[in-house]
């Protein structure tokens, strides 16, 4: 059976490369789409208000980003695949509290050991995950929301009333945002390069663009020979470990960490990601994209508060991009679609 | 939201078939249920007090009355993710021109005509420019609920009149001090909506869409605009269920109802709902709502951990998925092996 | 089964259910107003002097109060070290005061502070048969159809922390409305020298308590006629937004020295996002925050003094206040006194309220002596 498949594979792959640069192509332009809108809205705010660019401005942006570009990486992978997870702000605040939990039992703990935790935590939640979308071939958006609700359920019974303070947490811990290199922030800069680590994984890996091919027709790449269960789970391991780390990067942004930590954040990381091009139905998109979409939120709100309009724009402003976005991707879809559909036509 | 291609057998499939495959998951269900009110008045004897089942009704009427025309949504094969910021945009509405000084009829007009509208928006860009109603809902859910915070701000309208806030908080007269007006416009609504799903053409045909898009419109059915129409519905009694919120509350203000889309959206899986559409039936969401609204209610009076509701909760949905794809089929091998013995 | 009878089942099950509950309510309905009758005749007696089975254990000047009670003690929400001080046990707070008179005192209340989330609390509470409610109001009038309707029952309902002005028999306040509101102020105008522009970052826009003191901030601030109130943003007590809109406040008023915070989320969020060598010093952080929260930001500069009183101080008399008046010894009205076990005696003033005593200020030099 191989035998006969490998050559016709070959072929295949001949006349996909053409498709593949196409549709890389498109991906690119999303890409710098998403780019020129945010170039456009910091232009026109630097306009009226010049200490929009001031560097302090700059650090507020970027650090607020950082949280939800990274919960934007592992989300991205998972609705790729047409999939969600839908439990990211839960794990953000388990992973949160137990991870900064762990300066105020074990004072003098190492803090890359307390991230260690957090990745830990939530790579747990994100097995869990895993095992049951991939092994249970249960739609993910059930699961994630039944893990939402029961992550943050044992977060709640674990805390209950108490709450990690600052005077728990080493200087050096809540310094980590605030940190800068030549102005940048230094957790800007790693996550940057995070993001740019799943992007080329993404691109470049067969794990990674296998992910895509489930994404656009999950029975084709079943057919096809992929192991759709293991990417699948895979995908959701790493968006829980990645949303642990986030949750210890948040104990280290507020200083005060309770039950409440990282609630409602699912919504918002969805939607990043459907900005920054990731089609919901999953098959296509990137993770630079998707950090792009998260920045765009951070800057829309510091554009409003800088210019003195009323912050309470920033959703609907939000809600319509988002419409804008989701309009945009689709007339993008369709014509790549067509496209396509020729390039294989003519090839054959 | 369908994947499958399907075919038009798919519409053929008789309503007993139907219909028994899903009584399997609600019957599982009502065992649920019943388990959860036993375990509720067995742990605390005020549960059933016709007291703690008026409070219930009052906590849960809005969510009830949403879940509603959510499921018809679901089982069409779309989603609405924008109900409680359609919930929240009716009570700012509500607020800001009452605070305005607008007559009351005239409000519940504006407000009903925008609930419509807003669902008509959700509808034809579903329906029309064809994109996915998850997505769109979410962009929605931010619009929506943006409008809500233009509209009122940081401030509250509390002001109105109890002839009004009375409709949110008492019992509906002649029926024995128990019954809230949203319970009784849940139960109506209930057996309206139950009526349209389960015994008419058109509730046939939103199975049908659910099932399958492509061969349903084939068939004839008008699958945008019954849908667009669903959505209008949604909308609709979203912006109700604001009213009744507001006038419980007595307080109108930009959050209200912030993150309720999500019990919503659990209480209609929970119900044994395919996500996929197709599947399905209302009187899985009658129990769910009674199963999601027992477990807050009897752990809230039993001190017992009320944070476990969300564990409850999510275990609950978890089984929906799981007992069916999983259970159904082994009970189903067994019962055949059982019988050819 | 054929397709009839299949349609006939699926219609009747939901009215089946519906008559099933009715049924089992109009027949429990009875023994509920029972239930309610009996409580209040052991919540409320005629007057104070020897009540039977009152039994408890302490001075002579507690002599006549009942025991056994079912107090439930509900703050705005659940997961607030502000209120976990004040309502528990351990800490010397309500429930504390509660056991040490003989009556059973739980805490009780939603996760997100608006009263959506509190309000089946309190529906909770009184259907488990309380005969008093301690409540730290989310929102001055939306709890007041439910706290009238367990008034009604009986039901003592006494209001701490936060108020309902019109449907409550007592509010217990922490401290003078106008000194908290007026002393914020003053603290803040020495550290920034009477000049400048200043904001404020309060809770939830509804809050009752909030909102009573920035009234009197911004009669206070008149006797400044240097610094101005640029604006007050609201964290509902909700640490990523009060981070949001502190980080807001320095981008659109890049002249703001001052910061007044006054609730102990919105406090610990603003000294986060001040915590850094660039607004050290320049931009001065106020308000009342719990020691616990503020020692590393007082250790480094960034917040020099801020105010609060013992919460657990709060809560303790919030209980005795409501036991006292659920065994008819006061009824709350101004003029009539009482003592609260260790705290000795009060008196209850105008609007039947009665002041635990006057704010405290904390700084570096007695923040290390206390631990909450």
């Amino acid at each position: 059976m191989r035998a006969v498949i490998a050559p016709r594979r070959q072929q295949r792959q001949d006349s996909g490369a053409g498709s593949v640069r196409l549709a890389e192509r498109v991906s690119r332009i999303r890409e710098s789409g998403i780019l020129a809108v945010l170039i456009v809205f910091v232009a026109v705010t630097t306009l009226v208000k010049h200490r929009f660019l001031d560097t302090s401005n700059i650090q507020f942006v970027l650090v607020d980003t950082t949280v939800f570009a990274l919960l934007a990486l592992g989300e991205t992978m998972v609705v790729i695949s047409r999939n969600v997870d839908l439990s990211v702000g839960s794990v953000v605040g388990l992973s949160a509290y137990l991870s900064t939990d762990l300066f105020a039992q074990h004072p003098g703990i190492p803090i890359p050991v307390v991230f260690l935790a957090g990745l830990g935590i939530g790579l747990a939640c994100g097995l869990a995950n895993g095992i049951m979308v991939a092994a249970g071939r249960v739609p993910s958006l059930v699961v994630t929301l039944a893990t939402l609700y029961i992550i943050r359920g044992i977060d709640i019974l674990i805390v209950g009333g108490s709450e990690v303070d600052a005077s728990s947490l080493p200087n050096a811990f809540l310094d980590i945002p605030k940190d800068t290199i030549g102005g940048i922030p230094d957790i800007a800069i790693a996550v940057a390069v995070v993001i740019a680590i799943g992007a080329y994984y993404l691109r470049t890996y067969r794990s990674g663009r296998d992910l895509y091919a489930i994404g656009s027709n999950p029975e084709a790449a079943r057919l096809a020979g992929l192991p759709v269960g293991r990417r699948v789970f895979t995908a959701f391991a790493v968006s829980g470990a990645i949303a642990g780390v986030a949750g210890v990067l948040w104990g280290a942004q507020y200083g005060t960490i309770n039950s409440t930590a990282g609630t409602g954040y699912e919504l918002q990381v969805v939607s990043a990601v459907v900005v920054g091009g990731v089609a919901i139905f999953g098959g296509s998109g990137s993770v630079t994209g998707a950090a792009l979409g998260a920045l765009l939120l951070s800057t829309i709100s510091s554009a409003l508060y800088v210019l003195g309009i009323s912050p309470f724009w920033d959703q609907a402003i939000w809600g319509f991009l988002l419409l804008l976005a989701i309009a945009l991707d689709q007339t993008i879809t369709a014509r790549l679609t067509a496209a396509l559909r020729k390039n294989a036509r003519s090839r054959q | 939201m369908s994947t499958s291609t399907g075919s038009l057998t798919e519409l053929k499939r008789p309503l007993a078939e139907r219909l028994g495959a899903a009584l399997r998951w609600e019957t599982g269900l009502a065992v649920v249920v019943i388990l959860i009110f036993g375990i509720g008045s067995a742990a605390s004897p005020d549960f059933l007090t016709g007291n703690n089942l008026f409070n219930l009704g009052l906590s849960n009427g809005e969510i009830a009355i949403m879940t509603l025309p959510m499921t018809l949504i679901v089982i069409s094969g779309e989603i609405d993710l924008s109900v409680a910021s359609i919930l929240g945009m009716s009570s700012a509405l509500l607020g800001y021109l009452w605070a305005r000084g607008w007559p009351m009829p005239a409000i519940f007009v504006v407000i009903a005509v925008v609930g419509i509208a807003a669902g008509a928006v959700n509808g034809l860009l579903v329906t029309r420019l064809r994109l996915p109603s998850l997505a769109v809902t979410i962009g929605t859910l931010a619009l929506y609920r943006g409008v809500a915070t233009i509209l009122l701000g940081p401030n509250t309208v509390s002001n109105f009149p109890t002839a009004y806030t009375n409709l949110g908080v008492n019992a509906v007269p002649f029926t024995g001090n128990d019954i809230t007006y949203s319970t009784l416009i849940f139960i109506v609504l209930a057996i309206i909506f139950g009526v349209v799903l389960h015994a008419t053409p058109l509730g046939r045909s939103i199975y049908a869409m659910g099932a399958s898009q492509e061969a349903a419109q084939f068939a004839g059915i008008r699958v945008k605009r019954i849908k667009t129409i669903l959505f209008m519905i949604s909308g609709f009694i979203c912006s109700l269920a604001g009213v009744l919120w507001t006038f419980r509350l007595s307080t109108a203000v930009q959050n209200n109802g912030l993150g309720l889309e999500l019990s919503v959206v659990a209480i209609v899986l929970l119900a044994g709902v395919s996500i996929f559409g197709g599947k399905g039936s209302l009187i899985g969401v009658v129990l769910a709502v009674l199963a999601f609204a027992g477990i807050q209610n009897a752990l809230l009076l039993t001190n017992f951990n009320q944070e476990a509701t969300g564990i409850v909760t999510g275990g609950l949905l978890l089984a929906s998925v799981f007992l069916p794809t999983v259970l159904g089929p082994a009970v189903g091998r067994w019962l055949r092996r059982l019988s050819h013995t | 089964m054929t397709r009839r009878r299949a349609r006939k089942l699926a219609l009747a099950l939901p009215i089946a259910a519906t008559v099933a509950v009715a049924a089992c309510s109009s027949s429990s309905s009875s023994s509920s107003s029972s239930a309610a009758t009996n409580t209040s005749s052991t919540g409320s007696s005629s007057t104070g002097a020897s009540s039977t089975g009152a039994s408890s254990t302490g001075a002579a000047a507690t002599g006549s109060l009942k025991s056994g009670l079912k107090v439930f003690v509900i703050p705005k929400n659940l997961g607030n070290s502000y209120f976990t001080t004040a309502d528990s046990a351990n800490s010397g707070g309500a429930i504390s005061a509660l056991s040490s008179l003989g009556e059973t005192g739980t805490e009780t209340s939603g996760n997100s502070a608006t009263p959506a989330s509190q309000i089946p609390a309190i529906q909770a509470a009184v259907s488990r048969g309380a005969n008093a409610l301690i409540v730290s109001a989310t929102d001055p009038t939306a709890l007041c159809p439910t706290l009238e309707s367990a008034m009604h029952r009986g039901i003592t309902v006494v209001t701490y922390d936060s108020d309902a002005p019109t449907c409550r028999s007592m509010f217990i306040n922490q401290a003078s409305t106008a000194q908290i509101g007026t002393s914020e102020v003053d603290v803040l105008a020495k550290e920034i020298g009477d000049s400048g522009q200043i904001a404020i970052v309060s809770a939830a826009a509804s809050a009752t308590n909030q909102n009573a003191w920035i009234g009197y901030m911004k009669t206070e601030l008149k006797k400044y006629p240097k610094m101005t109130l640029v604006s007050t943003v609201y964290g509902n007590d909700d640490p990523t937004t009060a981070t949001q809109v502190t980080q807001g406040l320095l981008q659109q008023y890049p002249n703001l020295k001052g910061i007044i915070s006054p609730t102990t989320v919105g406090i610990a969020a603003a000294a986060a996002v001040l915590d850094t060598s660039k607004y050290r010093g320049k931009i001065a952080l106020t308000g009342l925050g719990t020691p616990d929260e503020m020692k590393k930001y007082v250790s480094d500069g960034t917040v020099k003094e801020f105010e609060l009183w013992n919460p657990a101080s709060l809560g303790y008399l919030a209980a005795y206040a409501a036991v006292e008046l659920a065994s008819g010894k006061i009824t709350g009205a101004s003029g009539q006194s009482f003592t609260a076990g260790k705290l000795g005696s009060y008196t209850v003033g105008a609007d039947n309220t009665v002041l635990l005593g006057p704010p405290f200020v904390f700084s570096s030099s007695n923040i290390s002596q206390f631990n909450f």
